[in-house]
């Protein structure tokens, strides 16, 4: 199967991989999908407290190349979005973006999980922390 | 070196130019009907059917007359499996085959359970063999065929053949072998091997792809099959259709080669091949070696790189043709069936990476493969969750994943 320019470009350069402190009460951290399924994507945001933005954004991928570039591309988009922003990017403008064909449409749809996952988990945190400051 | 580097030698090999030297005439000046008995264009075609068949039996030591030429694999295995069990169905309905067979052995006995003929699926054991109790086990007063392959085209692993084909002929049992991977790259010989009925297919052995050949044994016993077309009654009735002279002498041709060059050539392709292994274990940890290595292709060496996906490592070492067991790689988007049927797990499956290497293939390009696979393995755990999770200690056995 031949791969868009986008994909093989993600794949190439991947952006923002690595990891971030996941004790670290304004970061969230989403992990989704499976060893057994052949993908299994980890993603984290770091929220400033007072404005939601999300100032950075950090991904680590075990899968195909569409995995790696779906979440790669993830992390540039989530970069710069407050967290309600955020929870707009769907799994179809991933597609669009990437050229991904129907059979690669599974990977897009697991790094919208991956953004939901990870911003569920700073919001859980941060629940967490304005009841023990209240 | 040239590249992209040819690595999947399993999946075909490139013609030999020998054997397509020897093909030539057969498309241009020879071009008659091996069936056309009164001129002298018929006698040339049929004359160089007949060397074929010679040559072809010489490889794995059967009388030339027991040579059935097909368009392949496929056919061969579906001619032999629905052949026999249209021919012997007043003995019984019974067939037993394996768990790691290819898709032309599975797909044809599924098509005769439909038709009511029942079959048994060994599984094999963890090196990818079948455990010969089981065999003995499952054979019934029904039992017509047994059909286990000679040696498994993922993952390499040499099948106990010849105590199959003992235990075939104590029960009175016929023995079909898919050798498709084997024949022309170990010894096969349908006497000590107790075989009655072997697929064969040239383009996996140097020769052209649209041709193969099923070997029929004639005296104890003496097999029939039921024809799959109707037509001419070429090939002793079993096959008929106009044969593709050109290419039966290329298989012909193919396998003198092989015969000639086998001991050389499998010093050749196990010491490139214990190189690339040597190298890539050397270098990398956490890699496994699918299936046994004792009886295994000399030429086959099937890893899994675990925490790397395969699809993504075959996009990083894309100048280097290979195959994957990853779902990802394949149309059914489900893991390789033959490592699953080995006991593997589905992330272990997904990782894995098939090199098939062949008779054109050079130090240089295995030493090359190796760097490759190194660089892109290492760069892709850096980028894995799973990697990072293992390298902190994480039992990932123990992870509540969330599947989809």
């Amino acid at each position: 199967m031949a791969y868009s320019d986008k994909v093989v470009d993600h794949y190439n350069n991947p952006r923002n991989v690595g990891s971030m402190d996941k004790a670290d009460p304004n970061v969230g951290t989403g992990m989704v999908g499976a060893p057994e399924c052949g993908d299994v994507m980890k993603l984290q945001i770091k929220v400033n407290p007072a404005t939601h933005i999300i100032e950075d954004a950090k991904f680590k991928t075990f899968g195909c190349g569409s995995a790696i570039a779906s979440s790669s591309l993830a992390t540039e988009w989530l970069k710069g979005k407050t967290v309600d922003e955020a929870l707009d990017i769907k799994n179809t403008d991933i597609v669009n973006e990437l050229a991904l064909p129907p059979v690669k449409i599974h990977c897009s749809v697991l790094a919208e999980d991956a953004i939901k996952a990870a911003i569920s988990d700073y919001k859980a945190k941060s629940t967490v922390e304005t009841a023990v400051t209240a | 070196m040239k590249l992209p580097i040819y690595l999947d030698n399993h999946a075909t090999t490139p013609l030999d130019p020998r054997v397509l030297d020897a093909m030539m005439p057969y498309f241009t000046e020879h071009f008659g009907n091996a069936a056309s008995r009164n001129h002298a264009f018929g006698w040339a075609a049929e004359e160089a059917v007949e060397k074929a068949r010679k040559q072809i039996a010489s490889l794995i030591g059967a009388n030339a007359k027991e040579i059935i030429f097909t368009s392949g694999a496929t056919e061969s295995n579906n001619l032999a499996i629905k052949g026999v069990a249209q021919m012997y169905a007043e003995k019984g309905n019974h067939i037993i085959t394996a768990a790691t067979e290819h898709k032309a052995v599975l797909d044809t006995c599924k098509h005769l359970e439909k038709e009511g003929v029942r079959i048994t699926y060994l599984p094999v054991m963890g090196d990818g063999r079948i455990d010969l109790d089981m065999l003995r086990e499952a054979i019934t007063d029904k039992t017509i065929l047994v059909s286990i392959m000679y040696a498994n085209n993922e993952m390499g692993v040499i099948q106990p053949v010849a105590e199959i084909g003992k235990i075939c002929k104590e029960k009175g049992i016929l023995f079909h072998c898919d050798a498709v991977q084997a024949v022309g790259k170990i010894p096969v010989n349908v006497i000590t091997d107790g075989i009655d009925i072997m697929s064969i297919t040239a383009h996996k052995l140097y020769g052209p792809k649209g041709v193969g050949a099923l070997y029929v044994r004639r005296r104890n016993p003496r097999v029939q099959l039921t024809a799959q077309m109707d037509g001419g009654g070429h090939e002793r009735g079993m096959r008929s259709g106009t044969l593709n002279v050109a290419g039966i002498v290329g298989l012909g041709a193919a396998c003198e080669i092989a015969e000639k060059e086998m001991t050389q050539e499998i010093a050749r392709a196990s010491a490139l091949r214990d190189r690339l292994r040597a190298k890539l274990e050397a270098a990398l940890e956490e890699t496994y070696i699918n299936g046994s290595l004792e009886h295994r292709l000399p030429h086959n060496l099937n890893m899994s790189f675990a925490y790397v996906e395969g699809e993504s490592l075959l996009m990083g070492i894309n100048d280097i043709a290979v195959s994957s067991g990853s779902a990802c790689t394949s149309a059914t988007l489900e893991p390789s069936y033959v490592l699953k049927a080995m006991g593997l797990g589905d992330d272990l499956a997904h990782t894995s990476i098939r090199f098939g290497i062949g008779r054109f293939n050079t130090e240089e390009e295995i030493d090359y493969t190796a760097e490759k696979m190194i660089q892109v393995v290492n760069k892709l755990r850096e980028l894995s969750p799973l990697w990072e999770m293992f390298k902190d200690g994480v039992d990932l056995s123990k992870v509540q994943w969330t599947a989809h």
